[in-house]
């Protein structure tokens, strides 16, 4: 087999061994963007992150939120569908009966490990009831300890603000009055939540 | 109040004074605000955002904080030695740079003199001179450091920054022979007062970088390579050899480091300005007969400041444009092809002179 030998185009000749023809053209380039950048950093495109954010798409698949009806109850149906399909087994569910008989069955538990979660959205595409999303458009979770990617069933509604993590205040149709926080929400792994 | 005018005339006093406030109110904080400009202007360069996350509260000041957040940092680190170095040479090496970089200014006029009294803190006969002795003095920075670290990659920068700033010292001297010859003398006052002068009537003032141009740009280069920046920076190579001489440093004494850099920096701004761009002589301002004194004088130190801070900013400029060159690259272009250049540039003004005279 022949080498293949590709020949680089070099200049060469007075004008590069001079260095101040290219110096210029160079300097050229920078001043430019120096002066176009010092009055309003117009050819700036980073995105100064905390501050400013990039516009999530719709179809981007962010943290999960649990859909409910327009009566104010789950969608949910604790069928286990998400369980089961969950390839990182980060769902955990327990059924449990509702006290108000038009609800059929309904979680007392629903927890996500967010830490385990693959994001891969198979839980959303296994739902019959289109009753977990993945559409908040929230790209990042940073939390300082690991209780707090334990997501239960509360945490992950749709009106949850994750800027009010700890002291959300949840409207209850769906729970059997609980009498306490951690009575009520105990997740997968019986820590309550923080 | 007399006697305290009386002890502020003695000459010691009224040097040390100037030394203060020249160095005090200029080379420091320029040379301190350069460290972060240096990062914000690149970044602007670079169409980046540059550093602006340090805050007091919601106040950032464009990246201003970053400035006593590094100060902070650096006193706060520890001042590590590595094991096996030569700690006394270690610990005192940081400083010659720094006091080779400060020294500079001893010669440099920032204004014109008022009677007795002269904006500069000393006005040797050999001038410049002395500037080409204490430019010498910065290589022991480099090499001390390098040396004592007890390591390769700073051995290595240290030999590479003796190699090229010895290399490049040869013709900074001999590309300023032009000027000397042009203007007849070393001395820094009368140098500056020679380009005040005027060719066709008053019409284009006799500035060094018109009468010099080629020894403008060997020396400016000369400077450059001196100071150890981009296109030359071999030495601290980035690249191959991490940060070269001061690679074992930590904490103050790094910081010394750099803050030697930007004070270099700025030395070289003030020096080409005073050499080469009329020093502090606003062009045709003799033409305004009646202008006052203290007019004159703050219109003097403007010019003089707008030039300085303009070469500063070419300098940072430069960098953030020309790529680095190899250390044998280096080392060719200033034994072939400056270094004769440098000697053509005497003759030819040599010349030129005994022609015109």
């Amino acid at each position: 087999m022949e080498l293949k030998v590709k020949k680089v185009q070099r200049l060469d000749g007075t004008r590069e061994a001079l260095y101040f023809p290219a110096i210029f053209v160079g300097l050229s380039l920078t001043v430019k963007h120096f002066w176009r950048n010092l009055f309003g950093s117009k050819d700036v495109v980073t995105v100064n992150y905390p501050e400013e954010k990039r516009h999530v798409a719709a179809r981007y698949r962010g943290r999960h939120r649990l859909t409910r009806l327009e009566n104010g109850f789950l969608s949910c149906v604790a069928c286990y569908m998400c369980e089961t399909i969950c390839p990182s087994q980060c769902i955990h569910i327990e059924a449990g009966e509702h006290p108000d008989l038009s609800v059929e069955k309904y979680p007392t538990v629903f927890d996500i490990d967010e830490l385990r979660c693959v994001f891969c959205g198979l839980c959303v595409e296994a739902c019959p009831k289109d009753a977990i999303r993945m559409d908040t458009g929230v790209i990042s979770m940073a939390y300082t300890s690991r209780q707090t990617f334990d997501f239960t069933r509360d945490l992950l509604r749709d009106n949850y603000d994750p800027k009010a993590h700890s002291n959300t205040k949840y409207e209850d149709h769906d729970l059997p009055s609980p009498t306490s926080q951690s009575e009520a929400l105990p997740n997968s792994k019986g820590v309550p939540a923080s | 109040m007399e006697v305290l005018l009386d002890i502020i005339m003695i000459p010691t006093v009224l040097a040390t004074i100037k030394i203060a406030v020249i160095i005090l109110l200029f080379v420091m904080p320029l040379g301190t605000v350069l460290t972060l400009m240096e990062r914000k202007w690149s970044a602007m360069i670079q169409d980046r955002v540059g550093p602006n996350r340090a805050n007091i509260g919601k106040f950032t000041g464009h990246g201003a904080l970053h400035l006593a957040a590094d100060g902070l940092k650096s006193i706060f680190k520890e001042d590590t030695i590595p094991k096996g170095a030569d700690s006394f040479l270690y610990l005192i090496a940081p400083f010659f740079g720094l006091i080779a970089g400060v020294a500079t200014f001893a010669i440099i006029p920032v204004a014109g003199p008022i009677g007795d009294f002269t904006f500069q803190v000393t006005d040797v006969e050999p001038g410049l001179l002395f500037i080409f002795a204490i430019t010498s003095l910065s290589v022991y920075g480099a090499v001390l450091a390098g040396m004592s670290s007890n390591s390769k990659f700073a051995l290595l920068g240290g030999t590479r920054a003796s190699a090229q700033m010895i290399s490049y010292e040869v013709f900074m001297g001999l590309a300023l022979m032009g000027i000397f010859m042009v203007y007849g003398t070393t001395r820094v006052s009368g140098i500056v007062d020679g380009q005040n002068e005027y060719w066709f009537g008053h019409l284009i003032p006799m500035w060094g970088v018109l009468t010099q141009p080629l020894g403008f740009v060997l020396f400016f280069t000369a400077l450059i390579a001196e100071t150890k920046r981009a296109p030359f920076d071999a030495p601290e190579g980035e690249s191959e050899i991490v940060a070269g001489y001061f690679l074992e440093y930590s904490g103050m004494r790094w910081s010394a480091f750099m803050l030697a850099e930007y004070v270099a920096l700025v030395g070289v701004a003030s020096l080409i300005t005073t050499l080469f761009f009329g020093g502090y002589h606003v062009p045709w301002l003799h033409l305004w007969d009646s202008a006052p004194q203290w007019l004159v004088t703050v219109l003097q130190i403007i010019k003089f400041s707008v030039f300085t801070l303009f070469f500063c900013w070419f300098q940072i400029q430069l960098r953030w444009t020309v790529p680095k060159f190899r250390f044998d690259q280096t080392m060719a272009l200033g034994w072939k092809k400056l270094l004769p250049l440098s000697l053509v540039n005497i003759i030819v003004t040599a010349f030129v002179i005994i022609a015109f005279s």
